[in-house]
């Protein structure tokens, strides 16, 4: 077979996988959230549906499959029906450019575990993030609601609000590693430590913001039911309403592997070296489930924070990321690369922050050869 | 045909159709939403220019931040048939007269241009790392200077904002708060 087909197949097993450990893992946070709450409040929790309630969650998909798809007359039959899909979609899309593992020889040849390593991709994620608000605002519209509506834009100046402060904190994990691409993020941690350690208040930022952006508790205006009846989906049935709610929780997942990645090492396995293994393909194993212990954490403290905190009033949410967060994450980000300046000037640049270190001769000659053409 | 080529034939139809819809939809919702179709197949065109970059920043900033505010706009507008005092017959034929005079004037425009194809020293100039050196060195001057037109714009809006201290004046300043830090990125 020729290479291109292997790398084609071994891509669309890859993508195949992803896309299913996200839904599954979806799936079993609505259980994990149901738990936790039930732990928090002193109850019990589903434990009817198997041993400990773990079949509740295919109880729950087979419940909102079987029942009635109500779509109004007055809405727009199409936006209606994009709206989910929309926000299933930008859902899933963001862990194309995650590595979720180091490179592994599994069934006798070497592969990455990560579906696209493009020299972009922390801007990929954060596009598609930016994209997520579509869903909510389609199919809030088309609903023709005017509760929906009211969630719908609630949520949009939310996201776009909070989306700012977060790029501006991933500016300064950027800074300090020197490059976009996301393998090239873990390759730096592992070398030199979580970003976390530098970037503590980045991280912090982060977290907050991601919150925001998954319409989790504190930040959950959306679907403020005693405002706003249920919110957004207020006209949704069946399993459109399934999609919304999925759709979270993938957000939810996804966010969490997006941290691990950017502030907490990624795959690398705390005080063990993958490189002397030579990629075997238990350490890529062992890597992958250490990243999704990291994941699994943060959705955790999602949980927590959900049934400990009430929520905001919509103003405080807007001074919170327009005079709190958006300053901070300015401040942090200034005082970041005026250190990262300072401290790359005594020390010799090292090979892979190719942002900083000087272009060779010749490639600046060719550079500026091009520029005018 | 190479597949780069039957690339831009299917994402050059993509973008002319969609940019048709913008204009002979009759719904506003569906004007932007296709006008967001637009800016993906011309992130699409810059893929193929090898220019990641600004495809990508062609998406955060105006698919995932304008375009939102545009819709935001036009859904709480509310337009409808019903209750909007539609245009009389004499604004159409002067809007029409307004329209053609444009197309004239582009078509004049380009039939003096003459179509080359210049590839641009290696092709990579739209790579994150090459654009970055070369906006901070040789075109630094420019790149400041539309940096604090942005800054201006913003000042502006807040400006204006305080003085109506309408709500509407909030979304001007995130258009220009998000459309100014996307730039400086």
């Amino acid at each position: 077979m020729a290479e291109w087909v292997i790398t084609l197949i071994e891509k669309f097993a890859l993508v195949a996988i992803i896309v299913t450990v996200s839904l599954v893992v979806a799936m079993y946070s609505t259980y994990a959230e149901r738990k936790i709450a039930a732990f928090l409040q002193d109850r019990r929790g589903p434990n009817r549906a198997g041993p400990f309630g773990l079949l509740q969650p295919l109880a729950d998909g087979v419940k909102l499959f079987m029942k009635e798809e109500i779509i109004p007359n007055t809405s727009s039959k199409f936006l209606f029906i994009a709206g989910p899909l929309l926000a299933m979609i930008t859902a899933t899309m963001t862990s194309a450019v995650i590595p979720w593992g180091p490179t592994s020889t599994m069934f006798g040849h070497t592969m990455p575990l990560q579906i696209a390593d493009i020299n972009i991709g922390v801007l990929y994620i954060f596009g598609v993030v930016s994209l997520g608000v579509y869903g909510i605002m389609i199919g809030g519209w088309a609903s023709n609601n005017k509760f929906s509506l009211l969630a719908a834009i609630r949520g949009a100046s939310q996201m776009i609000s909070y989306e700012l402060a977060m790029g501006l904190s991933l500016l300064a994990v950027l800074l300090i590693v020197g490059d976009l691409r996301m393998s090239v993020i873990v390759d730096y941690q592992i070398q030199h430590g979580w970003n976390v350690l530098y970037q503590p208040l980045g991280f912090f930022i982060f977290f907050i913001c991601a919150l925001a952006e998954c319409n989790r508790t504190p930040f959950d205006l959306p679907e403020a039911e005693n405002e706003l009846n249920m919110g957004y989906h207020q006209e949704y049935s069946s399993m459109k309403l399934g999609f919304y709610l999925f759709a979270e929780y993938i957000n939810m997942f996804i966010s969490g592997v997006v941290m691990a990645t950017l502030f907490f090492g990624g795959w690398d396995i705390p005080f063990f070296n993958e490189a002397a293994h030579g990629g075997a393909w238990w350490v890529g194993l062992l890597s992958f489930a250490c990243l999704m212990c990291k994941a699994f954490f943060s959705i955790f403290l999602f949980m927590w924070i959900r049934w400990t905190i009430p929520r905001f009033r919509f103003d405080q949410l807007m001074n919170l990321g327009w005079r709190g967060l958006l300053p901070l994450a300015l401040a942090n980000m200034v005082i970041t690369a005026g250190l990262v300046l300072w401290l790359n000037n005594d020390a010799a640049p090292a090979p892979q922050k190719g942002v900083i270190s000087q272009p060779s001769q010749t490639q600046q000659v060719s550079l500026t050869n091009a520029t005018h053409q | 045909m190479g597949i780069t080529e039957i690339l831009f034939w299917i994402l050059a139809v993509a973008s002319i159709g969609s940019a048709l819809m913008v204009v002979t939809s009759k719904n506003p919702i569906f004007s932007v939403i296709w006008l967001i179709v637009t800016f993906f197949t011309i992130s699409g065109h810059y893929i193929l220019l090898n220019a990641q970059f600004l495809a990508v920043v062609n998406i955060i900033v105006y698919a995932g931040a304008i375009m939102v505010l545009f819709l935001f706009v036009i859904m709480l507008m509310n337009l409808d048939k019903n209750t909007e005092v539609q245009k009389g017959r004499w604004m159409r034929l002067i809007g029409a007269v307004a329209g053609g005079c444009l197309l004239l004037v582009l078509v004049a425009g380009l039939r003096s241009t003459e179509a080359r194809a210049t590839q641009l020293g290696t092709g990579d100039i739209g790579l994150i790392q090459n654009l970055g050196r070369v906006l901070f060195t040789e075109y630094v001057v420019p790149f400041e200077l539309s940096s604090v037109l942005f800054l201006t714009a913003m000042v502006g809006a807040v400006v204006i904002g305080k003085r109506d201290q309408t709500g509407r004046a909030a979304v001007a300043t995130a258009a220009a708060t998000t459309a100014g830090t996307l730039e400086a990125e």
